[in-house]
């Protein structure tokens, strides 16, 4: 153990002494007259010298953990390592120096990444049509709920309930009530759908059934084909979340489980950087008979020339302004290329091979619910810690002294105490056995050591409780 | 294939208690089973690069052409430094801040985010990020059904069209009817009486945008804010304009909204944006978006988290306040760093100098014989429409002759404005770049 992070008594920037700034473009300023009574009283921005600021954000970053820090198994957050070069044809003046509204003939490299990438998209996904515009895997749900409640209405269907496993993530039920839809949860039979549940959920009143496959545990769901059978008979369809779709690429895809809908996660399975939140992007794709109720525009192909076209018939408009996160877009596009049809194939076995690599090895020390293989993650129940006093949290808290980054925990809420583990395929067998060994050595650790983590870390423990009691989001409200 | 004489690969096999990587997807049906993608295969880097590069040059960038266009995304000057910094890996390659005590550093960067673009708007709090202007407006549509529990929200005609789309399917879910409210044909202002007869009691909130899509500062803001009274008080702004420009809060805004692209953000063909989403200490609660909050460790230093997760999907699921969960953090680091860089007399200059050349340039172009401009009698902030008794389509193909963009058409969605544009100019357009228009525009006539 011998991992420390950088500890400074960074001040905020609003505490720093001030200095020269930076000179902004220069330009006669001949009538800047504004009405009167629009007129700014005061503004209580810094004033900083270039090299402070530098400085200043510099240390911040040396406070921050990274996948260039370490491993960084957040479960399903595909935290896999991201290619440089990706970074760096994302930065070229082609991609960011370029406005959406130029003419069609001046922005024919943009329209042909995301043209083809569309078309990768959909061979991945096993649909027929992809539009990039969702910001992220959330906004993707949302869009996905939009077209399903526009296929229904065009039907003359009213439906009204979104079906979603209680293991689902926290966007699918919070999408599916944004676009209007009552949510029925129903229960996990050995961390599976229930099929006997899920049969008395059905109805006419279905719209759409959310899932995840592998779900959230990391199971694949077998009975996928009876599944979408039984919506499809019911005149409902079927939204596949693709955020752990790094499990699955080149052995099947959603379109052949017989999904209608699908969205996709950049920043996860193809590699684009977390960005500390964001950005991300979510594509979304359809089977045919969705195709024209996606979003405007989609980038077509004549032949000789890209253009983006407004024209279909049903489109439900817009999702969010312009053309999603092209420059997300052009380094998933990047990524694609790298890999190719048999890397991609490569990803997603590596990514099992080390998921249950890593639960073989835990398992002699921890309860690993549900017995079958994994897929890309696995759930721990850490419940046992319990008898020592300890919680899952301390767990996760002593793991970040040993310079890895903590599991999702607490969730999925079905599993106590949960820990959840995506090692993703970029680590090796090495940093596996790291992790493996810091995990074993904190449970024979002093129970009081464990629970006062972390120490090497830029602070101790945060006070979340805190936070929350006495709410300070600005210096407007530290100051008050 | 992963190849399986490996003997690394071999031994986790072993350990597993499996023969080979197969047999971990031995439960995946045949039926459901691909052959393979049909992709070409992985490329190196040096070849991925090239490809890729071949097919980037057929775009135009600014260095190659003079754009006018604007509309929603601003080509900005952005010092060097902005992107040393977040080109930093610690905070690029990391995610969602869960663990706060591995990352002090992009909490504090979004805390100080979030207390610039306070300060800038006169909001209290400001979360760490939304999608873009446009989501964050469709987002504060449903805050203030939330909040208010009525059914109609108030909007201009004076924004911009796929604004108005984007809000049109936030709001579609929990059935907030939308109203639109017209401008003054005169000066492109909001239409006062217009807006009066919509405002009742089933007005969950009133959006203004200031400036609005016409680049038309908004200055009868203080009438506007009589007539809807207590109704939730919905403001768009232009962050860059803030230099100089009443901060919302001061003119009685509740939820403040917008797009943060101009401060340090690249157009990048649409995106990423960075949406910005504030508001009053006593509708925290109900704020949309993630939120950092200053704290305490252990020992009694000063650190950030994470707060008020209750609102948010991964805890509160079906109840949240909204289904956001990746979102534009870096955006918001790339702001906060601009915004230091920049400071106080920096953004007050910048916003000077873009009211100032939108006005001379206006000048100008009103100047030759069959253009007018501004169309609307009013004050301008980067941007004006500009009409002309030429058929715009001749127009624009000339600019293009020229290597010149002429600003967005706006006929398409808006049928009473007939051969009309938007043009926009920053500090980035060049006095050379004025001429050249202005010259193009003058061998029309
Ligand atoms: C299973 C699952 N679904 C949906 C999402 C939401 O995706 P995003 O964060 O891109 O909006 C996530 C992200 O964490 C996820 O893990």
């Amino acid at each position: 153990m011998n991992y420390h992070q950088s500890r400074y008594d960074e001040p905020l920037i609003f505490e720093i002494e001030e200095g020269e700034p930076i000179k902004v473009p220069n330009y006669p300023i001949k009538d800047n007259m504004i009405p009167k009574n629009l007129k700014r009283k005061g503004l209580d921005i810094p004033t900083l010298s270039e090299e402070s600021v530098v400085r200043h954000y510099t240390r911040l970053s040396q406070m921050n953990y990274g996948i260039d820090t370490g491993f960084y198994p957040l479960g399903s957050c595909t935290m896999k390592y991201n290619r440089k070069v990706m970074e760096e044809i994302a930065g070229w003046r082609e991609v960011t120096n370029v406005h959406p509204y130029q003419d069609d003939a001046a922005v024919q490299g943009s329209l042909e990444i995301m043209y083809r990438l569309q078309r990768m998209l959909c061979e991945i996904g096993g649909v027929d049509a992809v539009t990039l515009q969702p910001a992220a895997g959330a906004q993707g749900e949302f869009t996905g709920l939009l077209i399903t409640r526009a296929y229904h209405e065009l039907n003359g269907e009213k439906r009204n309930e979104v079906i979603l496993p209680d293991s689902s993530h926290g966007t699918n039920p919070a999408s599916a009530v944004m676009a209007g839809y009552d949510v029925v949860e129903i229960p996990s039979k050995a961390g599976c759908v229930d099929l006997e549940a899920l049969s008395s959920a059905v109805s006419k009143d279905t719209a759409v059934l959310m899932l995840t496959n592998p779900n959230l545990l990391g199971l694949f769901e077998k009975d996928v084909v009876r599944i979408s059978k039984l919506l499809h008979d019911h005149g409902a369809l079927l939204y596949y979340d693709g955020a752990n779709l790094n499990a699955i690429m080149g052995i099947t895809t959603p379109g052949k489980m017989d999904f209608d809908i699908v969205h996709f996660n950049l920043h996860k399975t193809f590699g684009t950087p977390h960005g500390g939140g964001g950005p991300g992007g979510g594509p979304l794709g359809v089977k045919k008979h969705l195709e024209k109720f996606l979003p405007i525009p989609s980038v077509e192909y004549n032949g000789s020339k890209y253009h983006l076209d407004y024209d279909r018939s049903h489109s439900i408009g817009k999702i969010k302004g312009f053309y999603g996160n092209f420059n997300v877009l052009v380094k998933a596009y990047v990524y694609i290329k790298l890999m190719g049809s048999d890397g991609l194939k490569e990803v997603t076995e590596r990514a099992v091979l080390n998921a249950n690599y890593l639960k073989a090895r835990l398992e002699k020390h921890f309860d690993i619910p549900f017995k079958n293989h994994r897929k890309h993650e696995f759930v721990v129940d850490g419940s046992k810690l319990k008898e020592r006093g300890l919680r899952t949290l301390d767990l996760a808290k002593r793991l970040l002294d040993y310079g890895f980054h903590a599991p999702t925990i607490y969730f999925p809420h079905l599993v106590e105490e949960a820990m959840m583990i995506e090692p993703t395929e970029t680590e090796s067998k090495e940093t596996l056995d790291d992790f493996v060994d810091a995990m074993i050595k904190i449970l024979n650790e002093d129970v009081e050591l464990v629970k006062n983590a972390p120490y090497n870390t830029s602070v101790r423990r945060v006070s979340e409780v805190e936070a929350a009691r006495n709410l300070i989001l600005s210096m407007r409200m530290y100051e008050k | 294939m992963m190849c399986p004489d490996n003997p690394k690969i071999k031994e986790m096999l072993r350990t597993i208690g499996v023969s080979s990587v197969n047999e971990l997807f031995s439960d995946i049906p045949r039926e459901v089973r691909i052959e393979r993608l049909n992709l070409p295969d992985g490329k190196c880097e040096l070849d991925v690069k090239k490809e890729i590069e071949a097919i980037l040059k057929k775009n135009k960038t600014t260095d190659d052409i003079v754009s006018f266009l604007g509309a929603g995304i601003y080509d900005h000057f952005i010092p060097s430094a902005v992107f040393s910094i977040i080109g930093r890996s610690e905070f690029y390659t990391s995610y969602t801040p869960y663990q706060a005590e591995a990352s002090q550093g992009m909490l504090q960067a979004l805390f100080e985010y979030q207390s610039l673009m306070a300060e800038l708007t006169g909001m209290d709090a400001i979360n760490s990020s939304m999608y873009d202007g446009a989501t964050a407006l469709g987002e504060a549509a449903l805050m203030c059904a939330r909040l208010s529990h009525k059914s109609e929200f108030i909007f201009p005609r004076t924004i911009h069209w796929e604004k108005k789309s984007v809000l049109d399917n936030y709001s579609k879910g929990c059935g907030l009817k939308l109203k639109e409210v017209g401008y003054n044909a005169e000066n492109g202002k909001i239409d006062l009486k217009h807006l009066k007869e919509l405002v009742n009691e089933d007005t969950a909130g009133v959006y203004i945008e200031n400036p609005n899509f016409f680049g038309v500062l908004e200055d009868e803001i203080d009438k506007v804010k009589e007539i809807i009274g207590n109704v939730l008080f919905v403001v768009g702004v232009n962050p860059i304009s803030l230099g100089i420009v009443k901060a919302p809060g001061d003119y009685g805004a509740d939820i403040v909204v917008g797009d943060a692209q101009p401060l340090g953000n690249p157009m990048n063909f649409g995106g990423p944006l960075l949406g910005i989403f504030g508001c009053r200490k006593k509708w925290i609660r109900s704020m949309p978006g993630r939120v950092i909050g200053l704290t305490k460790d252990a020992n009694g230093k000063r650190a950030f988290c994470m707060t008020l997760q209750t609102r948010e999907q991964h805890i509160r699921r079906s109840k949240a306040t909204s289904n956001i969960c990746s979102n534009e953090s870096l955006c918001a680091v790339a702001t906060a760093v601009y915004l230091s860089l920049i400071g106080r007399d920096g953004l007050k200059k910048l916003a000077a100098i873009n009211i100032s050349k939108a006005r001379e340039l206006a000048q100008r172009i009103d100047g030759i014989d069959g253009f007018k401009a501004p169309l609307f009698n009013a004050h301008h902030f980067n941007e004006f429409v500009v009409s002309s008794s030429l058929d715009m389509d001749v127009v624009d193909e000339h600019l293009r002759e020229h290597g010149i963009q002429g600003g967005i058409r706006l006929n398409e969605h808006f049928e009473e404005l007939k051969n009309t544009a938007l043009y926009c100019t920053t500090e980035t357009h060049v006095a050379k770049a004025h001429d050249a228009l202005i010259k193009a525009l003058e061998e029309l006539v």
